[in-house]
């Protein structure tokens, strides 16, 4: 760990925390994942639960990225990586899939941030320091549209600085949106009182986390 | 007769001229009529505006290589990233780019090809892909204006079709391609084959002819397998 703060810390892996976001998805839920970490936690969904993955360019029931050998070019997900399809998927247009989005149906998105701030504010999709052209894809509709928005991010910046904040320094890609953020050292929820943490990795102390964190904490 | 069936690229472009509209279906490789574009490329028509997903991705091969001869005055699209021939311009100043969210473009574009003027979504609220745009608060809730968006011409892939304009898809080629048939003044389908009337069960028909203006049969057009390391946002 190259920031001296966390010595006698074990963060979370990048597997850990997807394995801590799958274990809390429910039974029957229809879920979309982003691009990066949250792709991770399609391999630790629970075997006895059914959880409907979604794609936004027309796939519900979206299976594992398929073999080289069995792969159908005519199926890819949002990462345009050919995937499988489970039985009892269905396919359909962009529009019914942003309809599933927008209209509420689809229970649980999982995202990537670079910043989440107290009262949920989500920035994800552009940095001021980023030269190239702007491009937002389908966070903003997710961020929005899904009913559940969770977040897994590093905890800091690799230089250091929070990433869970007391206001967004990013353009946002939406108000008040994110739920829960599953991080290397703690799963935290947003309530309407800020931060509110569930747990935290081996070693980490509650006065590290907040001096790691960019607004109040509460540890209920 | 109906035969919506033409036999060439260039009659299957004709009538596209400097400054039109043009959607192009696809996401990624798939459902990305590539012969069409590779024509619309041939045609020496300048300043178009081209309404897609992406702004392309490989220089040599569809979107990316049709902005790659400066034909693209402007793109409205909702992921220009991985596209070197895009980006080149886009830094020069030579193309103008409208940045959408991608489910408000596909409503926008669905909007536009059922005769909705506009509508209210609250996707993009206090971002800067809402500035300058209509607020209004609806069941408690910030939404924002947008307006329907069509468009002289759409590109389009199908799996099958018939004379008549009937069009199925295949895996995840359906994509963008079903609204944007409906959204263009004239839409041209490439197709990797076009039955007898009467094969395509009508349960089985995605797109109805009636949206489907020219059917051009394009037999080796399948999308390439993915590189596995292709991994982009939207």
């Amino acid at each position: 760990m190259a920031d001296k703060r966390m010595a006698g810390c074990t963060p979370f892996s990048k597997a850990e925390m997807a394995a801590l976001v799958a274990a809390d998805i429910p039974e029957g839920w229809h879920v979309n994942l982003g691009i990066g970490l949250p792709t991770l936690v399609a391999d630790h969904l629970p075997m006895n639960r059914e959880i409907l993955l979604h794609s936004e360019n027309g796939i519900l029931g979206m299976g594992p990225v398929a073999q080289r050998e069995s792969a159908d070019p005519w199926i890819v997900n949002a990462g345009k990586q050919n995937v499988s399809l489970v039985r009892g998927a269905s396919l359909f247009h962009h529009a019914d899939s942003f309809a599933m989005i927008r209209g509420g149906h689809i229970d649980l998105c999982v995202l990537g941030a670079f910043e989440v701030a107290a009262n949920g504010d989500l920035a994800n999709w552009t940095t001021s320091s980023d030269d190239r052209s702007p491009a937002v894809g389908g966070a903003m509709d997710l961020a929005t549209g899904a009913r559940n928005v969770w977040v897994m991010t590093q905890h800091v910046t690799k230089s250091g600085e929070p990433k869970l904040v007391e206001q967004c320094r990013y353009p946002l890609t939406a108000r008040k949106a994110v739920g829960r953020a599953y991080s290397d050292l703690a799963v935290i929820d947003i309530t309407p009182n800020g931060f509110s943490v569930r747990a935290m990795a081996p070693g980490v102390t509650p006065a590290l986390l907040q001096d790691l964190t960019g607004a109040p904490l509460q540890f209920p | 007769m109906i035969d919506k069936e033409v036999q060439d690229v260039k009659s299957a472009l004709a009538g596209i001229k400097d400054g039109s509209s043009v959607m192009i279906g696809g996401f990624g490789a798939v459902g990305q009529p590539n012969a069409l574009i590779e024509g619309l490329g041939q045609l020496g028509v300048r300043n178009l505006t081209v309404i897609a997903n992406n702004a392309g991705f490989e220089a040599d091969i569809g979107l990316g290589k049709l902005i790659g001869t400066g034909a693209v005055g402007k793109i409205i699209c909702s992921f220009p990233r991985g596209s070197s021939t895009f980006d080149q311009r886009y830094r020069k100043g030579e193309i103008e780019l409208e940045v959408v969210p991608q489910g408000t473009l596909a409503e926008r574009i669905r909007a536009a090809g059922a005769g909705i003027a506009a509508f209210y979504t609250s996707t993009a609220v206090g971002t800067k892909l809402a500035e300058g745009k209509e607020v209004r608060e609806i069941g408690g809730k910030d939404h924002v204006l947008e307006y329907a968006l069509p468009a002289d011409v759409a590109l389009i892939q199908a799996w099958s079709s018939d004379r008549w304009g009937n069009l199925t898809y295949r895996g995840s080629g359906r994509n963008f391609n079903p609204i944007m048939a409906m959204a263009a003044k004239l839409t041209i389908v490439q197709t990797g084959a076009v039955l007898p009337l009467g094969t395509i069960a009508p349960d089985d028909v995605i797109t109805p002819g009636i949206f489907v203006n020219r059917v051009l049969c394009v037999p080796d057009g399948d999308p390439p397998l993915a590189s596995t390391k292709d991994a982009d946002n939207g």
